[in-house]
């Protein structure tokens, strides 16, 4: 298991290697919002939906755990 | 309670890739331009929805082999899931489609395909609800599960190729084209592949619990009312 997450993780990184494509800076992109930083509150709010999704899953995960227990009893 | 390693793997991945899909550089392309990043969560849904119509199979073809109950609890799971991912996949789709194609659903060979597939799927819930009884119900949709993979996989990766379609990577034959991505975009496609097929595994893990529970309870009941019987 760890093998396998070191190869994931070296792969990912010198993915980042390769040659960069070359930038047409005319084509419009959201600077704006990211020379402001506004981009940081969607990352923001884009990251809460999915911690509050996950909670969601989780806590699920826990009392179904709860059910099979008492099944078994 | 302890969460198994692939629960937290799939966590972190989904935080990084939503924060990465956000913010992590992307090549500046005429037409798309920020929807780019569309590409980090519309199609690994696809993606996750491929796997849960194939573990849905293998368990299909698993409960043909035993005949337990089990397996053909968990196959209807997975594609319940698969089901789910692959509506939200068509959702996102039509909504990218609208502004990248001019269209929501241009009549494309890869969009039509995915209906086709998708419609088969929705035929597999109408089949399991058409059986009284239970084992006969198991077996037919089983056997009906392992034939709508089979139409499945090539309505949506083979057929799209042999023609032209505005999915990039379907005319002849590039898949994972060279020149569709670049390697910083890969590095957070590939984790956000990764990560939505074990969130949609561990939401059908959940539901299969959950029903294991439901099938438990639902003995017990009947042997408490066998017992006060006799």
């Amino acid at each position: 298991m760890k093998k396998i997450v070191f190869l994931a993780t070296f792969l990912l990184l010198s993915a980042n290697l390769v040659a960069q494509q070359t930038v047409g800076s005319d084509v419009e992109m959201a600077d704006t919002m990211r020379s402001n930083g506004k981009i940081y509150v969607v990352a923001a709010v884009f990251a809460i939906v999915m911690i509050g999704l996950i909670f969601y899953l989780v806590s699920l995960d826990r009392k179904i755990g709860r059910l099979e227990k008492e099944i078994k009893k | 309670m302890k969460l198994t390693w692939w629960k937290i793997l799939c966590i972190l991945l989904l935080l990084f890739v939503s924060i990465g899909g956000v913010l992590l550089p992307v090549p500046r392309l005429n037409i798309l331009n920020e929807t780019i990043r569309n590409v980090y969560f519309h199609v690994p849904v696809w993606f996750g929805m491929m796997a849960m119509m194939a573990l849905s199979g293998w368990y299909a073809v698993k409960y043909l082999r035993t005949n337990d109950a089990d397996n053909d609890l968990q196959s209807v799971e997975f594609a319940n899931t698969g089901l789910l991912l692959g509506l939200l996949g068509y959702v996102t789709g039509a909504i990218w489609g609208n502004y990248a194609w001019g269209d929501p659903l241009p009549k494309d060979p890869k969009i039509l395909s995915a209906a086709a597939g998708m419609l088969v799927y929705l035929a597999y819930w109408l089949l399991r609800g058409s059986f009284r009884d239970e084992q006969q119900r198991a077996r037919v949709s089983a056997i009906y599960n392992v034939f709508a993979f089979a139409t499945f996989v090539p309505l949506v990766f083979v057929l799209p190729r042999m023609t032209d379609s505005l999915h990039p990577g379907n005319g002849g034959n590039p898949a994972f084209g060279r020149y569709d991505m670049n390697s910083e975009m890969r590095m957070v496609f590939y984790p956000a592949c990764v990560g939505m097929i074990l969130l949609g595994y561990w939401i059908s893990t959940l539901r299969i619990r959950l029903r294991r529970v439901d099938a438990a309870l639902f003995e017990r009941e009947d042997q408490l009312a066998e017992r006060s019987r006799s």
